[in-house]
């Protein structure tokens, strides 16, 4: 199966069947997107497909072909959204990051802080109890307004 | 994920017509946005092996609002639902169930014809569709029939689907009256309903109600007392014999007594 992964063409092996959580992580190499419950309730295994945000753990990587797939790598080293969560301490053990900043990415630049309660309603942290995040991703936005 | 893969199989159709050709000829299980049938495989929990994968079926994606039947294809997503303008204006309901479904990422996956096959009694768009009343498109290879919400489910996840038959789009009348929608769960959002209701307030007021019975259920008996002038006050009485809710994970018999009570009431006082 091919698809496009973090913009460069992609051939893989896998199942069509396996997850495309696994296919990224044990195939690709991908670390970054994480498993939290297996159970498409927590959002750790965000990615987007063409843009959109979905949980990993819930797609047949056979749904991937012929798509474009970006992960937390994807977004490269040195992304605002990045740097913002640092400053803000919005993560602590780090397992939603990926899925946080994958769904923030996507968040309109005209989106109100309730709008960001609700597009990451599908992503639970644990430890940092969503404020820290909501004020990484708004100062994220007011510094590219 | 704990199922094992190598035993499972998957058939990837391009069109409807291949599809239901696949289905008449081998016993398969459709997945399309796979935010149930995933959640099985991840926990070892589903015996099926033999799959078949609706995703490429655009065809099956439309939402039409052209004419006085607002048609939403079976493999429509609740983002796409909410989106919709027409959709918006003409079943809020529907925009509001959706919204409250899972997260955004199970909003962009999942599909209206996916929540109706699933046939959980707690699935949240199954009581909006009911006091829509909405017909179910089935197609196989043979033909195409209609079937009423209100008779596809034949009790806890059973209907009168066939194992070769698709469900192709819900065809939604036009509604009239104040719609009303309310999913109690333990979280606003991502939290699987311990009852969830729709109603339409007009002079034969519907309500139908999730996770109380089997199925998802209509509650005629409930709808006549509310149309009478005792109004609520019979309908709190008619309830109680019309619903048979359970212990569960969830949630207690009794408190989804008392629960299905105060949305009635809460039906009847928000669109008063």
């Amino acid at each position: 199966m091919r698809f496009t992964l973090n913009g460069a063409a992609t051939e893989v092996a896998a199942h069509p069947m396996s997850r495309l959580l696994d296919v990224l992580r044990e195939e690709c190499n991908l670390t970054g997107t994480k498993e939290g419950c297996g159970e498409g309730e927590c959002g750790a295994c965000t990615v987007l497909i063409d843009g959109v945000p979905v949980v990993s753990c819930l797609v047949p990587v056979a749904q991937a072909e012929g798509h474009e797939v970006t992960t937390i790598e994807g977004l490269g080293d040195d992304h605002p959204l990045q740097h913002h969560f640092m400053n803000e301490a919005g993560a602590q053990c780090g397992i939603c990051t990926p899925g946080m900043v994958l769904v923030a990415s996507t968040i309109p630049a005209d989106a109100s802080l309730d709008d960001i309660r609700v597009a990451l309603a599908g992503n639970l942290c644990r430890c940092t109890g969503y404020e820290a995040i909501y004020r990484a991703i708004m100062k994220a936005r007011e510094a590219t307004a | 994920m704990r199922s094992a893969l190598t035993p499972l199989e998957l058939r990837r159709p391009a069109s409807v017509d291949e599809a239901l050709r696949m289905m008449r000829d081998e016993a398969l299980q459709p997945i399309a946005g796979c935010t149930d049938v995933y959640v099985g495989l991840n926990f070892g929990t589903l015996a099926t092996q033999r799959f078949i994968d609706l995703d490429r079926l655009d065809a099956l994606r439309t939402i039409d609002a052209s004419g006085d039947t607002l048609s939403i294809g079976a493999l429509a997503t609740y983002t796409s639902i909410m989106e919709h303008a027409a959709v918006r204006e003409r079943l809020p309901m529907l925009v509001s169930a959706a919204s409250q479904i899972g997260g955004l990422q199970i909003q962009n996956r999942g599909t209206l014809g996916g929540n109706v096959a699933n046939g959980s009694p707690a699935g949240d768009a199954l009581p909006v569709l009911a006091v829509a009343e909405a017909t179910i498109v089935l197609r196989s290879a043979e033909a195409e029939r209609r079937v009423p919400f209100t008779t596809f489910y034949t009790g806890y996840r059973a209907s009168v689907m066939r194992p070769d038959e698709l469900i192709v789009a819900l065809e939604i009348p036009r509604v009239h009256g104040r719609q009303w929608f309310r999913k109690v769960g333990t979280r606003a959002a991502q939290a699987i309903s311990k009852l969830v209701a729709a109603g339409v307030r007009n002079d034969a007021p519907r309500i139908a109600m999730g996770s109380v019975a089997a199925t998802t259920v209509r509650l005629p008996r409930t709808e006549a007392a509310l149309a009478t002038p005792d109004g609520l006050d019979a309908a709190l009485i008619a309830l109680r014999e019309e619903i048979s809710p359970i212990d569960d994970i969830r949630s207690t018999g009794d408190y989804r007594r008392d629960v299905a009570a105060n949305l009635v009431r809460r039906f009847w006082t928000d669109t008063a």
